[in-house]
C-alpha cells in the first residue's frame, strides 16, 4: 500500500477525549443552563433573607422600644464568638454576592436571548404571563430600589429623619413622605411578581419540578409572593393610616 | 372559502424580506394548510410569479419538515404539525399571516424555508449511544424498567421540527435538546454517555446561538408532539449532575 494515502474524515465521536473539562463552577458559568443555576441559587438566598427581613419588619407593630431593641439585637448575633456587628457584615457580604451574581447572570443571559430572536413576528400575539414578561424590567426596578432603600434606612443618607440607632423613627419619617410610600409600594408589587415567576422557575432550574409536584410549587410561589408583598406593604400602610407613628 | 394571505417573501438568505398579500379562492374546508398553499402556488406559477417556498415532506405529521408560523403561532392554531392542520380551523374571509420560524440560529434560506441544521449538529454532539454494530442483539438482553421505557418514549416523540424555538421568546432550543437528552439518558443503553451527552449537547446548543430558557412555557404549548415543559427541568438536573462529575 506504499504511496496510497487513505484520508479519513476526523470523527468527533471516535476521538479520544484528551481535553479536560472545566471545573464545576466553570462548566456552570460557561453555559446557559448553568448560569440559570447560579441565578436560581442566588435568588433563593435572597428569598430566604426576605422572609426573615419581612418577619423582622413586622416588629414595628409592637412599638418603638421593641423595634429599636430588635434592630440593636441584630448587631449582637453570634457574640461573643463573633465580634459586634460581624454577623451583620457577613450577611451583607453574602447578600451583595447574591445580588451581583443574580444581576450579572441575568444581564448576560438577557443579551443572549435578545440576540437569539433578532426578527420579531409580524403577527403580534401576547406571550407568557404578566409575571414572566416583567422579570427583566422588574429586576431592574428592584435593583434600583435596593440602592435607594440602603441609602434611606441603612446609611440614612437620604432619610428625612436620619437618627442613627432609632430605626423606628427613621421608618416612620420615610413613610410619612408621599414619594417614600410610592417608591416602596411599587417596588414591593414588583417583588411579588418577580417571586411568583422566580420561585417556580428556580425550582425547574434546579431540577425539582415535575408534573406531580407542579401544583404544590405554583401554590408555594403564589403564597410566598403574596405574603412577602403583603407583609412588606403593611408597614407603609400602617404609617399612612396612623397605626404606626 | 376565500382567504387573504399575508406571506413572508424573501428571495434568498441575504435579501431583505417583506410580507406580501395574496388572495386565494376556492379553498375547501377539508384541505390541509399545505394543500391551500399548493393552490396558491399553482396560481402564482400560472401567472408567471415565483411560487412561495416552504418546507414539507411526509405530510403525515411525523417527519418534522414543515415549519410555518401561522397567525403568530408555530404550526398554527391546532396542536399539530402544519401539514396536519386543516382549513376547517379557519373561516371564509379570514386574513392569515404566514411567517418562517424566527431565530438567529435558524437563518431564512428563502421565503418560509429556514436552515435547521443547527439541530443536526446538536444531535451529532451527543444524540447517539455506543452500541456494537452487527446483528441486532436479543431484544430482552437489556432489561428496561417500564416507567423508564414510557419516559423515553414520551421524549422520543420529538420530531425535531423546531416549533419550540420558533415559539420561544428567547429563540431557545431547550425543549428540543432536553427531549433528546432525556430520551437516551433514562435508558440503560444510553447510560455510558449519560454525563458527556448532556454537557456536549448543551454546549453545542449554546454555541449555535440559541437563547436561554426563561420558563415562559411557550415551547411546550407549541410542541405538536406534546413534549412536556418538565423535560427541561429534568435536563437541568442531568446537567448539574454531569457538571459535578465533569462528564
Amino acid at each position: 500500500m506504499a504511496g496510497a494515502v487513505l484520508t479519513v474524515e476526523p470523527m468527533a465521536a471516535l476521538d479520544t477525549r484528551t481535553d479536560r473539562r472545566p471545573s464545576f463552577v466553570g462548566l456552570l458559568w460557561g453555559s446557559t443552563v448553568g448560569k440559570k443555576t447560579a441565578m436560581a441559587v442566588s435568588g433563593i438566598v435572597m428569598l430566604l433573607y426576605l422572609v426573615v427581613h419581612m418577619l423582622g419588619n413586622l416588629k414595628i407593630f409592637f412599638g418603638a422600644a421593641d423595634f429599636d431593641a430588635y434592630a440593636a439585637w441584630l448587631r449582637t448575633i453570634g457574640e461573643p464568638f463573633l465580634h459586634h456587628e460581624w454577623f451583620l457584615w457577613i450577611a451583607r457580604v453574602v447578600l451583595v454576592a447574591a445580588v451581583v451574581t443574580h444581576a450579572v447572570a441575568a444581564f448576560q443571559l438577557s443579551r443572549r436571548d435578545i440576540a437569539a430572536r433578532p426578527v420579531k413576528y409580524a403577527h403580534k400575539r401576547r406571550r407568557a404571563s404578566y409575571a414572566t414578561r416583567t422579570m427583566r424590567w422588574g429586576g431592574v426596578i428592584l435593583g434600583l430600589f435596593i440602592v435607594w432603600h440602603i441609602l434611606d434606612l441603612t446609611t440614612l443618607t437620604v432619610n428625612p429623619h436620619a437618627a442613627a440607632g432609632h430605626p423606628y423613627a427613621n421608618v416612620v419619617a420615610t413613610f410619612s413622605t408621599w414619594y417614600g410610600d410610592v417608591i416602596y409600594i411599587a417596588a414591593m408589587l414588583a417583588l411579588g411578581l418577580h417571586i411568583r415567576h422566580g420561585f417556580w422557575s428556580a425550582a425547574q432550574t434546579l431540577g425539582a419540578g415535575s408534573a406531580a409536584r407542579d401544583r404544590v410549587l405554583r401554590t408555594t410561589a403564589d403564597a410566598l409572593a403574596l405574603l412577602l408583598t403583603a407583609g412588606f406593604v403593611s408597614v407603609p400602610v400602617a404609617v399612612m393610616t396612623g397605626l404606626v407613628s | 372559502m376565500k382567504l387573504t394571505l399575508r406571506v413572508w417573501r424573501q428571495k434568498n438568505a441575504g435579501a431583505e424580506g417583506a410580507m406580501s398579500t395574496y388572495e386565494v379562492d376556492g379553498i375547501a374546508k377539508d384541505m390541509s394548510f399545505l394543500e391551500m398553499l399548493d393552490t396558491l402556488n399553482e396560481s402564482l406559477i400560472l401567472s408567471g410569479e415565483d411560487p412561495v417556498a416552504f418546507d414539507h415532506d411526509c405530510r403525515e405529521g411525523i417527519c418534522g419538515a414543515c415549519s410555518l408560523v401561522i397567525n403568530g403561532e408555530a404550526h398554527g392554531p391546532e396542536r399539530t404539525t402544519t401539514c396536519q392542520l386543516h382549513m376547517r380551523s379557519f373561516s371564509d374571509g379570514d386574513t392569515i399571516d404566514i411567517e418562517p420560524w424566527r431565530a438567529s440560529a435558524f437563518p431564512v434560506v428563502k421565503d418560509l424555508v429556514v436552515d435547521r441544521s443547527a439541530f443536526d449538529r446538536i444531535i451529532e454532539s451527543g444524540g447517539y449511544i455506543t452500541a456494537p454494530t452487527g446483528s441486532a442483539p436479543e431484544a430482552h438482553a437489556t432489561a428496561v424498567p417500564k416507567p423508564a421505557a414510557d419516559f423515553a418514549f414520551e421524549h422520543a416523540e420529538c420530531i425535531g421540527c423546531g416549533a419550540c424555538v420558533a415559539a420561544c421568546p428567547n429563540g431557545s432550543a431547550m425543549l428540543f435538546t432536553s427531549a433528546k437528552v432525556n430520551h437516551l439518558n433514562v435508558l440503560p443503553q444510553g447510560a455510558p454517555e449519560r454525563g458527556s451527552r448532556v454537557l456536549d449537547m448543551v454546549g453545542q446548543m449554546d454555541s449555535e446561538g440559541f437563547g436561554g430558557c426563561t420558563l415562559a412555557g411557550e415551547c411546550a404549548t407549541a410542541c405538536p408532539k406534546g413534549i412536556p415543559l418538565f423535560s427541561i427541568t429534568r435536563m437541568n438536573r442531568e446537567f448539574v449532575r454531569a457538571a459535578r462529575k465533569r462528564g
